[in-house]
């Protein structure tokens, strides 16, 4: 029998899916907000341990090296910046290895962009503005806005910012989900993870946009921490009909700061013997030269769309998923 | 026995949970872009018949279960046991009730049906689908009566009652459909 060579998502979504692209550019044209291209392959890879990476041999006989296809394009869009390039976009590929599933494929589209000058709560204004234009034929509910701490206790009664052993047990258990109390253990952040992805995320956003800012700092990753609450970051995600759609921050500028996090997270994929990587030097490097402040904020395309066409697997969005790529 | 990965979890797979065998129904890989990534999984008890919800961490790994499903052929209940047999081996097999459970009232001697084997020891019964009965008892039904309108009780030989239309007699064969043990045709013999 001849192999499936069909795409798997309808011609119409295609149709849809140059359309999202043509509507993004022109958002950001009109706001002069400049398109840019960097690589997919870099010698450097963030060290986020949740974030597994596909490395790949270049081979420049005699010569050989191992270059990383990027999980985000974060790292060099910040050279951009602080380059003096001002506020840039992209739309680009991303590869997550180890992630698929209804809402995964290992590589999929990211737009990514950042505005010089602008806070968190200002960056969260023009996102909001993107998803009316881009829902505008969908009636959506006004967007919310919550914090992380507000809207964790209206779902879970747990304060997640105060890690109480005993509290988040009992609430497992009274929740039908005793396996988390093996699974976190005395991790803070794994419990948060768990108790968010089953009891608070499901209910965001339903038929809106839910933006969830002032996360925890144990979750602050590339963010700033608060300058009014160091319990907090200055980080906000996106949701709707719970499903993560965004992740933004106000961007973290200090390079020493930011390599101690670099050597944290090195530190845990020892630990975790995880695939060892190195620090981005020439981040670090331009982190020191100078990044304007500035925030940024990434958003899946793929979960766009599926939002956009109410499909319910990345499968119905996608030409050809890994399964049949 | 062999372990899987939450990567291999799908459709059907059969694993050992809380020391009881399972069957996985779904399986969602759960994981927010910056945090830890979860297998949250939808899983049946084979022993219970109970549908659960589990998590797990993804990579974790757990233990395959030894279940299989043979078609054997229904021999004999002796009172306390009911006995089967594999028709290609010969090899037989016993269980009571417990296994049995419902699936007893549809099972006529001789009839081929699945018996699902955990560590080679019979979990639980299926009856085809369809199964042809006689039936045993019934109220004699008003002669010209064939709208099937109403309906009445019937016994057949295996025991079961099922509601069957009013012109249906005693010693009638008529079709069962045992997932939802409704009444579907007489059978012309």
């Amino acid at each position: 029998m001849l192999p499936d060579w069909r795409p798997s998502c309808a011609i119409e979504l295609m149709r849809l899916r140059a359309q999202l692209l043509a509507e993004l550019r022109q958002f950001f044209a009109e706001r002069s907000v400049l398109e840019v291209e960097t690589p997919i392959l870099s010698h450097s890879i963030g060290t986020d341990p949740q974030l597994a990476f596909f490395t790949t041999e270049y081979c420049l006989s005699p010569r050989q090296q191992t270059l990383f296809l990027q999980t985000s394009p974060e790292f060099a869009m910040k050279r951009l910046l602080a380059a003096g390039s001002g506020s840039i976009y992209q739309i680009s590929k991303a590869f997550r290895n180890g992630e698929s599933g209804r809402f995964h494929n290992p590589e999929f589209t990211l737009l990514e962009w950042y505005r010089v000058g602008f806070t968190l709560p200002q960056l969260m204004d023009e996102i909001d503005e993107l998803f009316a234009g881009l829902f505008s034929g969908q009636s959506l509910q006004e967007t919310q806005r919550v914090s992380y701490q507000d809207v964790f206790i209206s779902y879970t009664g747990l304060d997640p910012l105060v890690f109480s052993y005993q509290d988040y047990c009992v609430f497992a258990r009274e929740s039908q989900l005793p396996e988390a109390v093996t699974i976190c253990g005395y991790d803070h952040g794994m419990w948060l993870d768990f108790i968010f992805s089953h009891k608070v995320q499901p209910y965001l956003g339903e038929n809106s946009l839910c933006m969830v800012y002032d996360y925890p700092a144990c979750q602050s990753s590339l963010a700033r921490i608060s300058e009014a609450n160091e319990q907090v970051t200055d980080r906000v995600e996106l949701f709707m009909n719970g499903i993560e759609l965004g992740n933004g921050y106000y961007e973290l500028a200090d390079a020493k700061e930011q390599s101690s996090r670099f050597d944290k997270e090195l530190a845990i994929r020892k630990q975790e013997e995880l695939p060892v990587t190195v620090k981005d030097q020439r981040l670090i490097a331009a982190l020191e030269s100078g990044l304007p402040e500035c925030s940024g904020v990434a958003i899946g395309l793929d979960r766009l769309l599926m939002q956009l066409s109410g499909s319910s697997s990345i499968d119905e969005v996608l030409s050809f998923p890994i399964r049949c790529a | 026995m062999a372990t899987y990965s939450t990567n291999e979890f799908k459709a059907g797979l059969k694993v050992m949970l809380d020391n009881d065998p399972c069957a996985i129904i779904e399986n969602e890989f759960v994981k927010p872009g910056k945090g830890q990534a979860f297998s949250r999984v939808k899983i049946r008890n084979l022993k219970t018949g109970r549908v659960i919800e589990r998590t797990f961490k993804s990579g974790e790994s757990i233990e395959g279960a030894d279940v299989v499903d043979v078609e054997m052929q229904y021999l004999y209940n002796d009172g306390q046991f009911w006995h089967f047999m594999v028709p290609d081996t010969f090899e037989q097999y016993q269980t009571d009730e417990k296994v049995v459970g419902e699936s007893g009232k549809w099972l006529k001697d001789q009839d081929t049906c699945t018996v699902t084997l955990w560590n080679d020891a019979p979990l639980a019964i299926s009856p085809p689908n369809f199964v042809d009965l006689t039936i045993t008892e019934t109220d004699p039904g008003v002669r010209g009566d064939t709208s099937g309108g109403g309906g009445k009780p019937a016994t057949l030989e295996t025991g079961a009652v099922v509601r069957v239309p009013l012109f249906v007699q005693i010693g009638e064969v008529i079709k069962v459909d045992t997932r939802t043990g409704e009444y579907v045709s007489r059978v012309k013999e």
